[in-house]
């Protein structure tokens, strides 16, 4: 190996109730960190830009794209990715089951970022109606077309919810 | 043979593998655990034409973590063995990873960087000097010159259109436009003792991918193996095996680890192919009452310089409408840009747009209706081959459609109807896409315990062919859904066609179909000769299975699982192979058809136009799950408002630069364009087609989705615009 | 993206001082991280000043608002106070980028944030605000969204903020702090037309930091809105915005604030627009009269010129939405 890997920095953050301690370099994204240190390959990758939405996680409960958060900045942060959802025994949070049940997907690769953002969006108290929901979802796209279906989805569960 | 009851086909079902796509454990390509990984990113020209006169490295190379930079300067020579047949490399010379200095098009891969980290990797690649003998591209489709074109003559239109009543010549300008799927094209390359193995976003892990890498390196196919489980949307930019795999199995072997490389978004304008932009002139001549009397059609098409990439542009043409003479002429354009590919409906979607955009002119040119102008001008048989119809039900589609959407209330005046600052309108346009089929296979096997997998080396990029594949297996052996297991994506696995082309049902179901078929024809054979078996003594074509059980079709109660069957006998398992083989001459014109209605409003004083309501109606054979078909259909028409309104990759022709490479810039439909979607299904099936009688989905319904909308576009204005996409600045 | 030395602040001395060194504050980060992924933005080291304590919305004595620099959009747009008194500013906030991205990016930075002209994002493009001397590419390539007002022979790109149209109009001020103390600067004067030196944006100096954005009370009683013209329907950019205010007593419009976005190198003032409002009875007429000089002055580009026509239109639009009675 020619040269040494790079000088390598701590931190430490809570990722889906887990207590992480990292060394890491200070360029990575939470989004590497995620996939490429922690194997949490879950959140996806699609632009690394901040235009598409599959990158979303919560940090300390809000949705943000983790493409554009550097991991370095997030000591004693509180990160959930959609690994988080399930419960040990392997339930499934409730839009995970509307996401199925009302097909809200085809290839699955925006769905965990779909997934976050709902509940994100539900949080938020943006999912009142469908045409609230079309917007405040707009931050995540689906190539494949899912889009009526994902607000079917969200609404049944912020309804569900009394939200 | 008494026939399976339907029991899974025709339901919707949720998906197989809904669970671990909704819980982020699905394995696309980027997402293999693999150890040890190197990674590596691309460096991309900076130039759109000319020769490579200098690679500098020594500043990528002192970046710690960097493991080294392949260019064409350091690279070992490759076989680039010749991979015509079969393949979906277009006739020409394919680009050559590293193996010259020359430069095709603007950021096509010129070096490689390889680190330990991605973050090294992707710092290092900037810091990467490459110079360059530069000369001027040509990248502009409407100055360059074509080469020699295809044509095709039925009857002489020249002569027809000359006295016809009514005449239009129409000239129509389509966009570039590209996949764009969620995942990148990502690769993750390892060589073990001579074998290669590869993790791949790909539609075609056999020949596609396999064979390409094999012949690329010299190898035995054998020793070339191919991983895709899960594709994260491809709509045909996975079918070829591009240049950055063959990259990372390059730098594989040279670093002698695992690879892993991820394409940026932006080099996916660039890195993979994408539906060529048109230059379509289309010359109508008809009666006064509508029917047509001839057609001239002059297509101009984008490729690249160094492959000529055809699509079948010209079949709508010669077979949608009772055409009398037709002259087509398609030249292809060979610029200095990468070479295009199939996208979602190929062909189809350009020349169906022309076409139907085309007719509703004619339409507004004689008033008459739309639907009415259609009716007057299908044909008996396909005007093309002569040969009769499989099944054709598009004025069933339209009069269904017409039904539904409410179309007998449309004042046909354009511009007529206003609500709010919206002027409303709507169009129709008919879709049509080829039924084709391929030979494939399928392995089947049902286990002692009941339960049973099917294994076959296609892939799933999101219809949900593992879904629909087990519910045809699971009805053919009788057994519940979910004791039937899928496996699919992997070469090792029995070998299927590419996925893609709307083939994959009929192709692959219908093999997997074939092989159940098989397996439960032997179990009742091996129950009918068991003394031990309720069955024993039984005419076994008289034999079915539901449930696990085999029985006779008359008598439920005469039965015999699968389990108990297996087991007494001591078989562990029965198995066969499944095959599929088209005709190999086909005596039926087969496609799909639909009709899609459309409702716009168009805020003129501001040049915004926005879907107010959609209606597909289809017809697409036996439908193996109503609920995966429409997720497909809506997904299709939110593909054609893409293509309508917004979608167009911008080349600046000073350097042959893509100005648009990202998903903020390209822009692709968001949840706040679409309004709730229809679709509509007809009830039937194709026997014609395929034994499952389907006639394939995915593509027919992004096809026929633009002009629809363009033409409410026109109703709802009086402005017809012959561009796509259609944009505010040709509304204001 | 070049490596960086990281450092997170506790206070604003400390935030200071250490930009006295040398280096970028990075707040919310969605432009800055976005634009070092490029490598467009290679600072040395970057300054985390997301500890510092900016992130009130106070009343101020005056009648106004003053939004701490690290209030993030989504906090600013959901906040009673703001949907209120200023719904121009919520609206722009909302329509603004995606609801991630706004939980994420803050008010300082969003008036510092970059413009989205391709050839400054692409580093082997000619771009005299990247990199200057070295050209404009999109002067005579493709500049579709670039801006038709304000425009230079060096720079022609837009400025992309929203919120930055609202504040324009609102008479927003920027609150700076260094370590000769603290100043304010409209924020008119605070984003600067590219002229002959596009790399400079914006008035901070070295080693100052947004601390606070105010905005002066609006003559009573008023009636605000942001209207965004783009292709799709959300999660764009602006090909042509308008931000209007407009205070009416007794049937006649007394006060008018109006400003363009999308259009412009800076967020566009429209004072003749405004000029034409102020003394009128609300009717379609006016805001038709009103409206026509909104692109006065226009440099239109070879693939921009709609946006002459857009820009007038969605001002007259907005006049209307806002002050229809």
């Amino acid at each position: 190996m020619p040269n040494s890997s790079a000088e390598g920095r701590a931190v430490s953050l809570t990722v889906n109730g887990v207590l992480r301690v990292v060394e890491i370099d200070e360029r990575t994204s939470l989004l590497d960190l995620l996939r490429e240190r922690l194997h949490l390959t879950g959140t996806k990758k699609g632009c690394d830009a901040g235009a598409c939405g599959a990158c979303t996680v919560l940090v300390d409960g809000a949705r943000v794209n983790a493409c554009l958060n550097l991991a370095i900045r997030l000591q004693d942060a509180e990160v959930t990715t959609v690994e988080g959802l399930t419960t040990g025994d392997g339930d499934l949070h409730p839009l995970q089951r509307a996401f199925i049940d009302r097909d809200a997907f085809q290839c699955g690769y925006c769905t965990p970022g779909q997934i976050m953002s709902g509940i994100g969006c539900i949080r938020e108290g943006r999912a009142g109606s469908r045409a609230e929901i079309r917007e405040w979802m707009s931050g995540n796209i689906c190539r494949c077309g899912c889009y009526p279906r994902i607000v079917d989805a969200v609404r049944h569960v912020a309804a569900g919810e009394g939200a | 043979m008494s026939t399976q009851p339907e029991v899974a086909v025709g339901r919707p079902h949720e998906r197989v593998d809904g669970r671990l796509k909704v819980t982020g454990r699905a394995t696309y390509a980027a997402d293999h655990a693999i150890d040890d990984v190197v990674f590596a990113v691309l460096v991309d020209s900076s130039i759109g034409r000319g020769r490579i006169s200098s690679i500098d490295t020594a500043a990528a190379e002192e970046e710690p973590g960097v493991l080294g930079v392949l260019g064409h300067h350091n690279a070992p020579t490759l076989p680039y063995e010749d991979n015509a047949d079969g393949s979906y490399n277009p006739p020409g010379r394919r680009l050559r990873v590293f193996q010259d200095d020359q430069v095709h098009f603007f950021g096509q891969p010129v070096a490689v960087v390889l680190a330990e980290s991605l973050e090294a990797a992707q710092h290092a690649a900037h810091l990467v000097e490459v110079t360059y003998h530069v000369e001027r591209p040509s990248t502009d489709l409407s100055t360059a010159i074509g080469a020699e074109p295809v044509t095709y003559v039925r009857g002489d239109a020249e002569a027809a259109l000359d006295p016809a009543p009514v005449r239009l010549d129409l000239t129509y300008g389509l966009a570039r436009n590209h996949h764009n799927p969620m995942e990148p094209h990502a690769t993750i390359a390892r060589w073990d003792r001579g074998r290669l193995t590869v993790w791949d976003k790909t539609q075609w892990v056999g020949d596609g991918t396999q064979r390409e890498l094999a012949t690329v390196f010299g190898l035995s196919t054998d020793d070339v193996h191919i991983v895709s489980p899960c594709i994260g949307g491809a709509f045909g930019s996975a079918l070829r095996c591009w240049p950055h795999v063959a990259v990372a199995a390059l730098a594989a072997r040279e670093t002698g680890r695992a690879v892993k490389l991820v394409m940026a978004r932006r080099q996916l304008y660039f890195g993979v192919g994408y539906r060529p932009a048109y230059e379509y002139r289309l010359r109508l001549g008809a009666h006064r009452d509508g029917r047509l009397i001839g057609a001239l059609h002059d297509i101009r098409a984008e490729t690249s310089s160094y492959e000529t990439f055809t699509e079948e542009v010209m079949v709508p043409g010669q077979m949608l409408y009772r055409t009398p003479a037709v002259h087509q002429v398609y030249r292809t354009v060979p610029l200095d840009v990468n070479t295009p590919t199939y996208m979602r409906g190929p062909g189809y979607v350009s020349a169906v747009h022309v076409l139907e955009t085309a007719l509703d002119e004619l339409a507004h040119e004689i008033g008459i209706d739309p639907i009415e102008l259609r009716a007057r001008n299908e044909p008996v048989a396909d005007p093309a081959t002569g040969l009769p119809f499989s099944t054709r039900r598009l004025q069933e589609c339209f009069t269904i459609g017409a039904r539904v959407f409410g179309w007998a209330d449309r004042d046909p005046e354009p511009g007529s109807t206003r609500d709010g600052d919206q002027l409303v309108g709507t169009g129709v346009a008919a879709a049509v896409y080829n039924t084709a089929r391929t030979g494939a296979r399928a392995a089947v096997r049902v286990r002692a315990d009941g339960t049973a997998v099917i294994q076959t080396a296609t892939t799933d990029m999101g219809p949900g062919t593992a879904t629909a594949l087990t519910q045809v297996a699971a009805d053919e052996l009788g057994l519940d859904m979910h004791d039937v297991t899928v496996h699919l994506g992997d070469s090792d696995l029995p070998q299927a066609p590419p996925h893609g082309a709307s083939t994959t049902m009929a192709s692959v179901g219908s093999a997997v179909h074939d092989g159940a078929h098989r397996v439960r024809r032997s179990a009742a054979e091996l129950a009918v000769g068991d003394p031990c078996s309720p069955l024993h003594g039984a005419d076994p074509t008289d034999v079915v299975a539901t449930g696990g059980r085999l029985h006779l079709a008359r008598d439920p109660r005469r039965n015999d699982s699968y389990q108990a069957l297996l087991t007494r006998n001591g078989r562990a398992w029965l198995e066969a192979t499944g095959l599929y083989t088209p005709p190999a001459e086909e005596t039926r014109s087969m496609h799909a058809y639909g009709a899609i209605f459309v409702e716009v409003g168009v805020d003129h004083r501001l040049g915004l136009i926005r879907i107010r309501r959609m209606l597909g109606v289809y017809d697409a054979g036996r439908i193996i799950n109503p609920r995966l078909a429409e997720s497909q259909a809506i997904g299709g028409m939110v593909g054609g408002i893409g293509t309508a309104l917004l979608e167009h990759t911008v080349t600046d022709h000073r350097d042959g630069r893509i100005v648009n490479p990202n998903l903020a810039d390209y822009l692709v439909p968001v949840n706040a364009d679409v309004p709730n979607l229809t679709a509509i299904f007809l009830d039937g099936r194709d026997d014609h087609a395929d034994p499952i009688g389907v006639k394939g989905i995915g593509e027919v319904v992004q096809i026929g989705i633009a002009p629809a909308i363009a033409n409410a576009v026109f109703h709802a204005t009086g402005r017809r615009v012959r561009t796509l996409p259609i944009t505010i600045e040709a509304m204001i | 993206m070049q490596p960086f030395d990281y450092l997170k602040v506790g206070s604003q001395a400390a935030a200071l001082e250490a930009a006295r060194r040398g280096g970028r504050f990075i707040a919310g980060g969605t432009c800055l991280v976005d634009l070092m992924r490029e490598e467009v933005e290679r600072p040395a080291t970057l300054i985390d000043i997301s500890a510092l304590q900016m992130r009130e919305i106070v009343a101020t004595g005056r009648g106004g608002l003053r939004i701490g620099a690290l209030v993030t959009m989504a906090a600013a747009a959901a906040d009673p106070h703001i949907r209120t008194s200023y719904p121009l500013i919520s609206e722009a906030l909302e329509l603004s980028a995606s609801a991630q991205l706004r939980n994420m990016a803050t008010i300082g930075g969003n008036v510092l944030q970059r413009t989205r002209c391709t050839y400054f994002r692409d580093l082997s493009a000619a771009c005299n605000k990247r990199a200057p001397g070295s050209g404009c590419a999109a002067r005579e390539g493709y500049n579709r969204s670039h801006a038709i007002l304000g425009t230079s022979a060096e720079c022609v790109a837009t400025h992309p903020s929203d919120l930055a149209v609202a504040l324009a109009a609102l008479d927003a001020v920027i609150h700076l702090v260094s370590g000769s103390g603290s100043r304010r600067v409209a924020i008119t004067d605070f984003l600067i037309r590219p002229g002959s030196a596009p790399e400079r944006e914006h008035a901070l100096r070295d080693a100052e930091l947004i601390t606070a954005v105010e905005v002066p009370a609006l003559p009573r009683p008023v009636r605000s809105g942001y209207l965004k013209v783009r292709d799709r329907q959300s999660y764009e950019f602006a090909l042509a915005s308008a931000a209007v205010a407009l205070a009416t007593r007794d049937g006649v419009i007394r006060a008018a604030r109006v400003a363009a976005g999308g259009v412009g190198t800076v967020p566009w003032r429209l004072h003749a627009v405004e000029q034409r409002l102020v003394g009128g009875w609300p009717s379609a007429q006016l805001w038709r009269f009103a409206a026509e000089c909104a692109a006065d002055g226009a440099e239109p580009l070879r693939h921009n010129a709609f946006k002459v026509d857009l820009l007038r239109r969605t001002v007259e639009r907005q006049l209307r939405i806002v002050g229809q009675p």
